[in-house]
């Protein structure tokens, strides 16, 4: 355990003095839905319409952005070769890696997402529901995001390959998220979409570290 | 697996092959005469749907396919990463373009049957999208084979892919079952017997056996193909290295 939170801050802290990486994350994630409103016009009740959608699938991309780096650097110093030597087991280190990603960018794409809520001129009764149903998504895409991100190490091409690969693993967490949030607008039912979000979360937090793990050891060989 | 393993011989595989692959062959285009014959002319249309339903003929089949490949495609990753058998890492990327070609002929039949029959070439429905999903990750698994300079790193990541992306399989299946959608359920293997008439089951599972043929036949052309190519490089190597 000490060894988890001690990656975990390591993490952190490297990305906290590195710079500016989380910060890019909401930045693009805030353009690329400001984007919108230019795309398909201002009027009021077509950006209500779409609004979940496009903040959830600029959500998805945002973070999709972020993985290519989370095994990256430390397999180019080598630092993922001590990892692997070290007493902690892999699928631990890869839950670590997930943990410190998802603060990363998984948390302040959720600080972000109520603003940009209110550009799309969204119902003030989706707001709460928004949050949650991101709280409950972005771990699910932090973590199957990882097992692409061990899968394309020292490959060619990899940030596009990267986007190949995890983006269709996406799509049921879109398609539910979406859906918890249209429903709240509309007044609809919108608990069993969230808990299939959080059954999402429970199935990859189980199932990904080791699917991770494994993508890791055979780049390691 | 210790029969399994006898054939982790190529040599023994490669005797095999070239004597299983005629047979495949002969089945394929006599399967699909007949299965061909008996849709198209023998059977009769459908009460509701008329002609068009005869296209189900080949869509069925090749969806039958596209799951069916990529459970093959995922055993064979599971056994390539399990026990290592040398074999199963050349079928699984055999397998991917096979299965990618009969995912997309189940999509684009069953868009040339959507436009007269539900009046739209594509709707956002469980089954069609769960499809669309399962044609991204075969395409996602063969970019990942090729992204390697190495093709033992590009085999094990690209296997690690194909059990991930197994999760899609039951949830194709299933889909028409959980949600309430467009695209119809299934009739020929339920609970409580088929529900299609024999005179349009014949053709259906003649057709599948012609499928599977097929799938065989190209199977074996491109895992013989792979493996007289690993024999190529090996012996440019040596070469090259004057061994």
């Amino acid at each position: 355990m000490g060894q988890f939170i001690f990656l975990i801050r390591r993490d952190l802290s490297l990305a906290f003095r590195q710079g500016m990486d989380s910060v890019m994350v909401v930045v693009f994630f805030v353009i690329a839905v400001v984007l919108f409103p230019f795309g398909v016009g201002p009027e009021p009740g077509v950006l209500e319409r779409i609004s979940a959608g496009v903040i959830w699938v600029a959500a998805l991309l945002a973070a999709m952005l972020s993985l290519e780096r989370l095994f990256q650097t430390d397999y180019e110093d080598g630092s993922l070769e001590l990892l692997a030597l070290s007493s902690l087991p892999m699928e631990v280190t890869v839950l670590a890696k997930v943990v410190a990603h998802w603060i990363t960018t998984g948390l302040p794409l959720i600080v972000a997402a109520p603003v940009l809520a209110v550009l799309m001129q969204m119902d003030a009764g989706g707001f709460g529901v928004l949050i949650l149903a991101l709280l409950l998504g972005t771990p699910s895409l932090s973590l199957i995001g990882a097992v692409g991100a061990a899968l394309i190490l020292g490959s060619r091409r990899g940030g596009v390959l990267l986007s190949l690969l995890v983006l269709p693993l996406y799509i049921p967490v879109l398609i539910f998220g979406v859906s918890a949030v249209d429903g709240a607008i509309g007044g609809y039912e919108y608990q069993a979409q969230l808990m299939i979000l959080g059954g999402f979360f429970a199935g990859s937090l189980a199932l990904a570290p080791f699917a991770g793990a494994a993508g890791l050891r055979q780049s390691l060989e | 697996m210790a029969d399994l393993h006898r054939f982790a011989n190529p040599t023994r595989f490669l005797r095999l092959a070239g004597y299983i692959q005629p047979w495949a062959a002969g089945i394929f285009f006599i399967s699909l005469a007949a299965g061909l014959y008996m849709g198209l002319y023998a059977s009769p249309g459908d009460y509701q749907q008329g002609e068009s339903a005869r296209i189900m003929y080949v869509h069925v089949p090749a969806a039958w396919m596209a799951m069916f490949c990529y459970t093959i495609m995922a055993v064979a990753s599971a056994v390539s990463l399990i026990w290592k058998h040398p074999l199963s890492d050349v079928a699984a990327r055999a397998t991917a373009p096979i299965g990618a070609a009969f995912t997309f002929l189940a999509l684009a039949t069953g868009s040339l049957w959507g436009k007269p029959m539900w009046g739209t070439w594509w709707v956002w429905d469980a089954r069609l999208t769960s499809v669309l999903v399962l044609l991204f990750l075969y395409i996602g698994y063969m970019a990942l084979q090729g992204a390697f300079d190495d093709r033992t790193r590009a085999a094990k990541a690209s296997a690690v892919l194909a059990l991930v992306g197994f999760v899609n399989v039951p949830i194709i299946k299933f889909s028409v079952d959980w949600w309430n959608t467009l695209h119809q359920p299934a009739s020929v293997i339920k609970m409580g017997g088929s529900s299609i008439d024999p005179s349009m089951l014949w053709p259906l599972l003649i057709m599948a056996l012609a499928f599977k043929a097929y799938y065989v036949w190209v199977l074996m052309i491109r895992m013989r193909t792979e493996l007289v190519d690993n024999k190529v490089r090996i012996m440019r190597l040596r070469q090259v290295h004057g061994g």
